[in-house]
């Protein structure tokens, strides 16, 4: 395999550990309001994310690096080309960032609303957009030869907005509803439990019928029927099926594996169906970015390999055994004082 | 303002304000991990107050610190992508290596010791607060890296055909005098910071009666560390000096507005220039010492704008190689003011503290409470001078700032985002404002009820510091 096509391979390793740790973060944001009754319920599903949202955040920024490293002119012409649909994201991913680490700091109840409303709706965007966004990568969009020689896309801002990538925005968005609301099921207990459960049920069928069309779709409209890419998204139908059954009969873990797997085959369909294109150009493939053109240097990839071939397994063991650290469930009725704020507590301090 | 303007200006807005947070987080980091070791080592429970004090206003500064780095990450792609392309094969690989290596560590482990209160033996939640430390370290280390390559790149070969910069050497790039001398300049100045934050607070505590016992503690491990960090940012500064007269000597003579090149090169204090900065009109000099800051000899000599311009003219063709001078000339003053300013007030109060009084006076409390803000100025303007005198190149000698932003993407696009980013930041700040002056009100609560995990703490335990 050449360097560039194990770099490819890698940022597609960096999205799915995104889109897998994320999701659920991003699913539970959305789902907080609905799952939880009182204050204390909506602490207990925060405190599921509490110790991991920002290591699972990480994956994007390394993704960003990674691709900034590796496939400088797709970084350039991605991030320049789609800039409104990123501003959104980043504008969300900062609001979301804060509004998990203030919310509960303060007690009173307005504040705290106001946070809940931003944690929902910074959830909902980046859900959704991130669909949209590779959508469109994968559909192709209009890239052209500029003057300087680089190529650059001409589209806009609405040409994003086409029905296929909207399509794929409700996929992401729905799927990753569902797996929030199976990593609840498996993360809490008591009542915020069972209400995970039903959502899962409920969302996992929309989810469904989104993904089976929205893969139909990408199967059909490419140059040819590539094999691979259509079992791959036999095995994402499969597995996600796998999924319901489990949260319909309770096996939470499994359920929350196979939604795992679900997301992890669907990007690699995607990836797949994108190889050995990085960002295929609808006016012509003579404009398409590819492995190809758009890498570093051998040099530059060679170091990068050795980095990451070393920090990646090092970071996953940590980053699992932190998840085996908090692996209990949480529930409402460990929360001790739900009404009041993390700051207010009432302090005697000891020369008052 | 045309699309290059407002990119500018954007970047400037969200590097700077990412750069307030920075330092406290970076400081702050090793001071709550100083705590959380004393506690451990003598159970003593002030200490413990403390680390938890302390702790919470340490992670109510690091949320922003973390939200404003992700737009720094892909900003370069989104305003900045002709230089993205250009740089991609050098500059993209240090920040790659930052995530891999220093933000996953500083995520998680920050996590651990967070939520880790009654979940971790104690010795490994002490060792969780000292890994996000070092990710916090590691992380400066790798940007810098970044950033020093920008002022004096090295480790690389021009590829015609493909208009970019290649990387040919990586050890170069991260290892070279430009970036070890910035890292040794940065850290102790955000060791500056944090201290100074610490020990503002803790005087704050102090005039209003709350933890007297803990707050004189903490009072003064930060006045000492504030003193020492600033003995090194001294050294490190005259160094990272001499490097850059070495290398960018442009950026010197214009920090010191010298015009003509010079023998025996006084140091100004004070300068009036004409509006346009092309000349100075009045000036107080110190004789010889910019000579000697710049070349380590008091008759060494050091090169005037001009000649530096006819220069430049020559090697890079017609154009303007001039840098802001009176922005030059002023930020690194004020750098070097603010620094030594906090240093001054750090040194009165430790002075006050001897032999156990208490700091006093009429000008104690102004000067205290204002503490952590002095830093955080000497630092903002660090980089603006770092950054405009580097000017008009982006990577110095090798691509321009107006030739490295986006082509695709309009003003107005540029305008809207600084706008909604800028209005963004504003209210964070008021709100971050906000939260710290709560917990500085309520004080440090206290701790007498400390479970040991290994000895069977309860679930029923008020996650302390959780959601
Ligand atoms: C000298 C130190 C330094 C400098 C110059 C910068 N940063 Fe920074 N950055 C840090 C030191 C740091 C830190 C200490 O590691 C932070 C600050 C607070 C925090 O949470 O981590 C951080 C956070 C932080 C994050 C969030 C990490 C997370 O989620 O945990 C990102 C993506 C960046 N930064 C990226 C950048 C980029 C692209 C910069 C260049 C323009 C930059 N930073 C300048
Ligand atoms: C170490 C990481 C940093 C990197 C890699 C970096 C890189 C850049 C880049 C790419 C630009 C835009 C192009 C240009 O104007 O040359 C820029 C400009 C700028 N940066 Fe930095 N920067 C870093 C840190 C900082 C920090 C921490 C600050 C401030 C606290 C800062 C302040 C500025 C300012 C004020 C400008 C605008 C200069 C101008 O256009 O006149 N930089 N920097
Ligand atoms: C004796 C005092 C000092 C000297 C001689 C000095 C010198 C310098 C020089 C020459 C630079 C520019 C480096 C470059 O452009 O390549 C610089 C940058 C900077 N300074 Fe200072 N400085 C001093 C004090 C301080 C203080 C007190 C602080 C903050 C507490 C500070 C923070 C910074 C920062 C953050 C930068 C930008 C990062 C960098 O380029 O290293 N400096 N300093």
């Amino acid at each position: 395999m050449t360097f560039q096509s194990t770099w490819f391979l890698l940022i597609a390793v960096l999205w799915i550990g995104y889109f897998i740790l994320e999701g659920f973060d991003f699913g539970v944001g959305i789902l907080f309001p609905f799952v939880s009754k009182n204050e204390a319920d909506r602490r207990a599903v925060l405190t599921t994310l509490g110790p991991v949202w920002d290591g699972n955040e990480v994956w994007l920024l390394v993704a960003g690096g990674a691709t900034f490293a590796a496939f400088p002119e797709w970084y350039a012409t991605l991030f320049s080309g789609f800039y409104l649909p990123l501003f959104l994201i980043l504008v969300s991913l900062i609001v979301r960032g804060v509004a998990f680490e203030y919310r509960s700091k303060y007690g009173k109840a307005q504040w705290r609303q106001r946070w809940d409303v931003a944690i929902f709706i910074s959830s909902l965007i980046p859900a959704l957009l991130w669909g949209v966004a590779f959508a469109n990568i994968v559909r192709g969009v209009p890239l052209e030869k500029a003057a300087s020689g680089s190529i650059e896309y001409t589209g806009g801002f609405f040409n994003l907005l086409n029905p296929y990538a909207l399509l794929g925005g409700v996929v992401t968005l729905t799927v990753f509803i569902t797996h929030g609301a199976v990593f609840l099921s498996l993360k809490t207990a008591g009542s915020i439990r069972d209400r995970a459960q039903v959502i899962a049920k409920l969302s996992g069928l929309v989810a469904a019928v989104a993904a089976v069309s929205f893969l139909l779709w990408t199967n059909l409209s490419l140059p040819e029927i590539k094999p691979v890419v259509l079992s791959l998204s036999v095995a994402v139908a499969l597995f996600w099926v796998a999924g319901m059954a489990m949260n319909f009969i309770r096996r939470e873990g499994w359920a929350f594996i196979f939604s795992a797997l679900t997301i992890l085959t669907f990007v690699t369909t995607l990836f797949t169906a994108l190889y050995p294109r990085v960002m295929p150009s609808s006016l012509g493939a003579q404009f398409d970015l590819t492995i190809t053109n758009a890498s570093s240097t051998e040099y530059t990839l060679k170091v990068m390999t050795f980095v990451a071939v070393i920090m990646t397994p090092i970071v996953l063991v940590y980053q699992g055994w932190t998840y085996w650290v908090f692996r209990k469930r949480v529930s409402a009725s460990q929360i001790s004082h739900p009404e009041r704020g993390v700051l207010d507590q009432v302090s005697h301090s000891l020369h008052q | 303002m045309n699309s290059l303007d407002l990119a500018r200006w954007q970047f400037a807005i969200t590097t700077v304000y990412h750069f307030l947070f920075v330092p406290i987080t970076i400081g702050m980091a090793f001071l709550v991990a100083g705590l959380h070791t004393a506690w451990y080592r003598t159970a003593k429970l002030k200490y413990l107050r403390a680390t938890k004090f302390f702790g919470k206003l340490f992670l109510i500064n690091f949320a922003i610190g973390v939200v404003t780095g992700i737009v720094q990450e892909f900003q370069f792609g989104m305003n900045w992508s002709s230089y993205s392309r250009f740089v991609g094969d050098i500059f993209g690989a240090p920040l790659a290596m930052e995530g891999l290596l220093a933000f996953f560590l500083e995520s998680t482990f920050l996590g651990l010791w967070i939520f880790g209160w009654d979940r971790l033996p104690k010795k490994l939640h002490l060792a969780s607060i000292w890994l996000a430390a070092t990710g916090t370290l590691l992380s400066a280390y790798f940007i810098l890296a970044a950033n020093a390559w920008m002022q004096h790149p090295v480790g690389y070969i021009y590829n015609e055909a493909k208009n970019r910069a290649e990387l040919t050497d990586i050890k170069a790039v991260l290892t070279q005098n430009t970036a070890l001398a910035t890292f040794f300049h940065t850290i102790p100045s955000a060791a500056f910071t944090g201290a100074a934050f610490m020990a503002g607070i803790s005087a704050w505590l102090i005039i209003k009666k709350k933890d007297i016992e803990m707050a004189r503690g903490t009072l003064k491990l930060g006045l000492i560390t504030m003193l020492i960090s600033i003995v090194m940012v001294s050294v490190s500064g005259d160094i990272t000096a001499r490097i850059m007269t070495d290398q960018q000597p442009m950026k010197m003579a214009a920090a010191e507005a010298l015009y003509d090149t010079t023998e025996s090169a006084p140091f100004s204090l004070f300068t009036i220039g004409t509006l346009d900065g092309s000349r100075s009109v009045f000036q107080i000099d110190i004789p010889s010492v910019l000579s000697f800051m710049s070349t380590g000899n008091f008759n060494g000599v050091v090169e005037g704008v001009n000649d530096l311009q006819k220069q430049y003219e020559e090697t890079y063709g017609p154009g303007e190689y001039t840098p802001n001078i009176p922005m030059a000339y002023w930020s690194f003053r004020l750098m070097i003011g603010f620094g030594f300013l906090g240093a001054l007030f750090a040194l009165l109060a430790l002075w006050q503290m001897r032999r156990g009084g208490t700091p006093r006076g009429r000008w104690f409390a102004p000067a205290m409470i204002s503490l952590p803000f002095i830093p955080l100025l000497a630092n903002s303007f660090g980089w603006i001078f770092t950054e405009t005198a580097r000017q008009p190149w982006s990577v110095f000698g090798l691509i321009k700032t107006e030739d490295g932003v986006s082509q695709v993407v309009s003003a107005g696009a540029v305008l809207f985002t600084m706008i909604v980013f800028t209005l963004l930041y504003g209210i964070l700040a008021f709100i971050e404002v906000g939260l710290i002056l709560k917990v500085i009100k309520n004080g440090p609560s206290e701790e007498l009820d400390y479970v040991d995990p290994e000895l069977g703490g309860s679930d029923k335990q008020n996650l302390v510091m959780s959601y």
